[in-house]
């Protein structure tokens, strides 16, 4: 049931002389597993959700389902069922009759397809509301709905465009389990479009990181954190701590002294980059310098500082036990295992 | 407190509407009516018997108005509606040039065009036929069932219908199943004001029927220019009683149970 999608090479330019939306775009997701695509606004991450599922004809490159291309195929065959971030309910049908769209396209026998649509109103946990108008349901609930419509037609492929973000806080993270839950006992080859990196580290198996049409990296979300292929991959996964160095015989010359490091740096100039949770203040040992702290945040569960180490600006969280005043003096150490040299 | 006051407006409003209404509707039931009396002295029914009775053309100016009426109205959907769905859904080039073609012969007096137009119907053998009548009445039909159509569609994103295509419905049936069901009341009030404004027509009738196609409005007219009020009253109640009809169901459609696509460019109500 659930297929592979392969993605080789894709551009697509709205217009001739536009910038591309999309640029040279090459991703693979293996069958039932869930890929965010995660990007700022205007990164052609919907652009490419939009060719997956044959509402775009691409400029150039192909798209590939269980190894075969699809770009000829018109998207009512893809199946490949997408949820938009409105919940685009159609208002002159019942919830039930939303939700049974899709097999009456396929003209499933209705006593099949009634079958189906209750099973999955049950599963978003909507049964008992089938004979309503969309109209009459809140935001989350028509979502809901939405995602039991897609789902009910078993796709080989999942999209979903940014389904959360037009819901309210509390709402959205009931609904990202949800998604989650379905998604993983349904086996589904799914594509998740979203801005929200938090969204796509909690739901993702792998995140494609896309800026101005390009992708950045493709990875499993803790490589993200420990591994950022380049500085705008850190910093767009909250990563503040950059320090320039000179990488020489597997240790780094920098601002704060020498800096060994457990992974491998290029020789040659080079950035590293640590996360402030990893910072450690007042322990001395190997990577440890001298530091003033420049400002203290207290945030209820952690404790951000500014540090300031013979002019390198460091930023260090640390859990709330450890108080630290603004200008006192501190030896902060930076251990070898969570520094990663930026390419 | 507010309830009340919008009352006393309704009420106000109906009788705007109902006042020029009394006068006709006392002529056309009048037997004996003399200056300086209020009312009619006696009522009558002669006027309703004159013009069942035959022997006049009332039955022949009904059909050919009910048929022109209907024929300009059925065409101008379906050349309208093709057309608003374009222009209201689509962006292309020429799009400006587009719309200001579809209103040129609302901008361009009728009579202008309808001379010309006149003058080639004779050379096809079209003036003086009622199938040339319809045909001139899609003048000022078609360019009123774009526009409406227009504004209809404009409202539609078109996401809708991409995600009835993702769940497997062709681009006929994502059509047929999900924008033509939400542009029904659409339609609905841009036939009725198709039908209302070559119900109404005139001068093209007059120009390119020359005559032998008689309709009501020409009756009311030569009716309006005679001496007998009672008949002019009760042509004139004829000839308004579908554009109340089709007021009435218009409102409707467009309160339409709540439905927002029946708002068609008269603003939601708030």
């Amino acid at each position: 049931m659930s297929a592979s999608l392969e993605i080789k090479g894709l551009s697509h330019r709205y217009r001739k002389g536009d910038e591309a939306a999309v640029s040279d775009l090459s991703l693979d997701v293996e069958p039932g597993e869930l890929v965010a695509l995660l990007g700022p606004s205007g990164c052609g991450k919907t652009t490419a959700l939009k060719v997956i599922s044959g509402l775009l004809a691409p400029t150039s490159g192909d798209v590939l389902v269980d190894g075969a291309s699809i770009l000829g195929v018109p998207p009512e065959k893809r199946e490949a069922a997408m949820v938009f971030q409105k919940p685009l309910l159609f208002p002159n049908m019942t919830v039930e009759e939303n939700v049974g769209f899709g097999l009456r396209m396929r003209r499933v026998r209705r006593e099949d397809s009634s079958r189906k649509v209750e099973d999955a109103l049950r599963q978003v946990r909507m049964d008992g509301f089938a004979e309503r108008k969309p109209g009459e349901l809140s935001g989350g609930q028509q979502q809901r709905v939405a995602l039991a419509r897609a789902l009910v037609t078993e796709p080989k492929l999942l999209l979903l465009d940014e389904p959360l973000s037009s819901l309210d806080a509390n709402l959205r993270e009931e609904m990202r389990e949800l998604v989650k839950r379905l998604c993983r006992e349904g086996g589904y080859t799914t594509v998740f479009v979203t801005h929200d990196q938090e969204e796509a580290v909690v739901l993702a198996d792998r995140i494609a990181l896309l800026f101005g049409g390009e992708l950045q990296m493709h990875a499993e979300p803790e490589a993200f954190y420990d591994h950022p292929s380049s500085r705008e991959v850190a910093r767009f996964f909250g990563a503040t701590n950059f320090i320039e160095g000179e990488a020489k015989n597997g240790s780094v010359e920098t601002p704060l002294g020498r800096l060994r490091l457990e992974s491998t740096a290029p020789p040659g100039r080079t950035t590293l980059t640590i996360r402030p949770e990893a910072v450690r203040l007042d322990e001395s040992g190997e990577n440890s310098f001298p530091a003033k702290v420049s400002s203290a945040t207290y945030l209820g569960t952690q404790v951000h500082y500014e540090l300031d180490a013979n002019g390198v600006k460091l930023r260090a969280a640390l859990p709330p036990h450890i108080r630290l005043e603004k200008g006192d003096e501190v030896i902060a150490r930076l251990p070898a295992e969570s520094l990663w040299a930026l390419g | 407190m507010g309830k009340k006051r919008h009352n006393i407006w309704l009420i106000l409003a109906a009788l705007v509407v109902a006042i020029p209404f009394i006068p006709l509707v006392l002529w056309a039931f009048a037997g004996e009516w003399r200056f300086p009396e209020l009312l009619p002295t006696e009522f009558s029914l002669r006027g309703w018997e004159q013009i069942i009775s035959g022997g006049n053309r009332v039955p022949e100016a009904v059909l050919n108005s009910l048929i022109i009426g209907v024929a300009a109205t059925a065409a101008s959907v379906a050349v309208g509606l093709p057309a608003g769905m374009a222009i209201g859904g689509y962006e292309f080039r020429f799009k400006g040039a587009v719309i200001f073609l579809i209103l040129l012969p609302i901008l361009v007096p009728p009579l202008a065009s309808t001379m010309g137009i006149h003058l080639t119907f004779i050379r096809l053998g079209l003036s003086d036929t009622v199938f040339g009548v319809f045909l001139v009445h899609l003048i000022p039909t078609v360019p009123y069932t774009a526009i409406i159509l227009t504004s209809v569609f404009a409202d539609m994103t078109g996401e809708m219908e991409e995600a009835a295509r993702s769940l497997g419905a062709s681009p006929w049936q994502a059509f047929r199943h999900v924008t033509l069901p939400q542009a029904v009341p659409g339609i609905a009030v841009a036939a009725l004001f198709a039908f209302l404004v070559s119900w109404s027509q005139y001068i093209l009738t007059v120009l390119i029927g020359g005559g032998s196609v008689i309709t009501l409005p020409m009756l009311l007219f030569s009716a309006a220019s005679g001496s007998d009020p009672v008949i002019t009253s009760v042509l004139a109640i004829l000839f308004a009683l579908p554009a109340l009809v089709v007021l009435v169901v218009a409102l409707r459609f467009l309160r339409g149970g709540g439905d927002e696509s029946g708002m068609i460019g008269l603003g939601k109500p708030s």
